[in-house]
């Protein structure tokens, strides 16, 4: 695909201002939020993973969240679709989904609007591609055979896997190579059709190559999702995304465009974890 | 390479042989017996299987002849109850241990489910005849079926607990991300994962119970005629080999010996069947 993003036809809303406690009004650029954190504090058993992160994340956007590990970049990212009390986590503060607080959802709906996909590729092993793809649906009671059909063509289209797949859609989704199988599960969680998609370092474990192509996915994918990913490479986060946030233990340190991020970040820190100087 | 060096290097070679060696030999001690077990029972058994052995009554003392096919479906009808009883309640258990098990009471369950276990099944066989023959007023079937089920339930619901727990949590994860209510990544995306190590503690199960006499003794009892019925004392090859082995006629003693030999073949047919069942689509996984 061309180097240069897709045109975007974005209606220019108020600018979104974050504000961080002591930090004041954070700048985050001027597509409409999606989901909104406020004040959040998240704790496994003892362990306080973050403190007081409060952001908000532009509608079809792609959101990077940068930092060194421990700095609560995952625990933020599940914190989203309530995915931090599958792992036995709790958390204060609000985080809103189109303007309603997540903890008013049933996670099981909530999940159905903001998907994820996981550091490790983890298409499940009994299943077909197909199947793997299917899942999501038809666990949820979708039964018409032609609209499946449709349905996992369309995600493994947008997943852009569908040409490499359509012959051996019936094979083990283990068999596919590991960039495969990551698009694969990129493909099952977008088959549910969520608004928001949360990435865990989706290229962390993938070759160069495999990355590209999971990178350039991201762009394709922005025209119809949010995405918010979770990201060690600094290069990927200036690459796919639109906005960033660094994460420094457990605290949110800055947040703005990209652009803005990669050349003239407002912290000290900021800027010393992106040029390597430590992290 | 030399001197001193080269002298640790071959030493450390010798012990790396010498310990496989080691490990190599214990693996033949440890099945010598199994298949001593398996071809004594064949040489002695095989001799008086034919046709009629499992398709004829047992005759009389004195006559010639007569099979145990009585005894067969038996055993069959009894593996089955005692499954009825066993299966559910012991898959489901595990998958509560495994999945909801993070509690006193988990750890209770836990406990008695491994002293259940170890308690000799002639005990069980007690426990059944207070709660079935007692109160029906008649040995039966069905009495004999619930022993074997409560025999069966330990060795299930442990092994169901174990190989859950070995599914990776990221599956799970997967499951409810993608929306699904837990119960429903439990059972449609974790116990399939784990169906394979289920299907082997079903199997040990459903052998231990098979193998079981003292149970029987005193709940489906045994009978010298045909019958299907849960609620009339029913024949089993176990008891069957007991009550031949111990008799003093030649004829029964080869009896008694192939009828010991089905049994192996039996639980090794179900083996074979309940692993084809349960095979997985694509050959050998990660469990």
């Amino acid at each position: 695909m061309e180097n240069s993003k897709p045109e975007m036809q974005v209606t220019l809303s108020k600018p979104i201002v974050a504000v961080h406690p002591e930090r004041g009004p954070l700048h985050a650029g001027i597509a409409p939020p999606k989901m909104v954190t406020k004040n959040i504090n998240a704790y496994f058993g003892k362990t306080h993973a973050l403190r007081d992160v409060s952001l908000s994340i532009p509608e079809k956007r792609v959101t990077a969240i940068i930092g060194p590990s421990g700095c609560g970049k995952s625990t933020f990212l599940r914190c989203l679709n309530r995915m931090h009390e599958v792992a036995r986590g709790t958390m204060t503060g609000e985080v809103e989904l189109d303007g309603r607080s997540v903890m008013e959802y049933d996670p099981v709906l909530l999940r159905r609007r903001v998907g994820m996909v996981f550091q490790k590729a983890n298409p499940f092993p009994m299943m077909s591609v197909f199947d793997n793809v299917a899942a999501g649906l038809r666990l949820n009671g979708m039964r018409d055979k032609s609209l499946l059909n449709e349905r996992v063509e369309k995600s493994l289209r947008a997943a852009a896997l569908w040409d490499e797949v359509k012959d051996s859609l019936g094979k083990s989704g283990i068999s596919l190579s590991g960039g495969q199988q990551q698009r694969l599960c990129i493909a099952r969680a977008i088959a549910v059709d969520p608004e928001v998609l949360l990435m865990d370092e989706p290229a962390s474990a993938l070759d160069p190559i495999a990355t590209a192509k999971i990178e350039e996915l991201i762009y394709q994918l922005k025209i119809n999702y949010t995405i918010v990913i979770v990201t060690h490479n600094m290069q990927q986060a200036a690459r796919v995304s639109d906005y960033t946030a660094f994460f420094y233990m457990g605290e949110l340190i800055e947040f703005d465009e990209t652009k803005k991020m990669f050349t003239t970040p407002e912290k000290k820190q900021t800027e010393d974890y992106i040029t390597g100087r430590f992290g | 390479m030399k001197g001193r060096e080269l002298y640790l290097y071959r030493w450390r070679k010798v012990k790396d042989k010498g310990m496989a060696s080691l490990a190599l030999f214990c693996v033949f001690l440890a099945v010598t017996p199994l298949f001593m077990i398996f071809f004594y029972t064949l040489a002695q058994g095989l001799g008086a299987i034919n046709i009629d052995f499992f398709i004829q009554m047992p005759k009389p003392v004195g006559e010639a002849g007569g099979g145990m096919a009585n005894a067969l479906v038996g055993t069959l009808i009894l593996i089955g109850l005692g499954g009825l009883i066993g299966l559910p309640v012991g898959i489901l258990a595990g998958i509560y241990l495994a999945e909801y098990g993070n509690n006193k009471f988990a750890d209770t369950v836990r406990f008695f489910t491994d002293v259940l276990s170890g308690i000799p099944s002639i005990v069980v066989g007690v426990v059944a005849y207070i709660l079935v023959v007692i109160p029906m007023k008649s040995f039966s079937a069905l009495a004999g079926g619930v022993a074997l089920g409560i025999l069966m339930i330990p060795t299930i619901t442990r092994t169901t607990e174990e190989m859950i727990r070995l599914v990776p949590q990221s599956f799970r994860e997967a499951g409810l991300a993608l929306g699904l209510p837990q119960w429903k990544t439990t059972l449609r995306i974790v116990l399939p994962t784990a169906l394979k190590g289920i299907t082997t503690g079903v199997l040990l199960g459903i052998a231990r119970a098979a193998g079981e006499t003292a149970p029987l003794l005193f709940t489906a009892l045994g009978n010298r005629f045909w019958s299907t019925s849960i609620k009339e004392p029913i024949a089993s090859l176990t008891v069957f080999v007991y009550d031949y082995a111990k008799s003093p006629f030649e004829d029964w003693i080869q009896q008694a010996w192939a009828a010991a030999l089905v049994l192996i073949l039996l639980i090794f047919l179900l083996n074979l069947i309940f692993r084809y069942a349960t095979r997985g689509r694509y050959g050998e996984q990660q469990a």
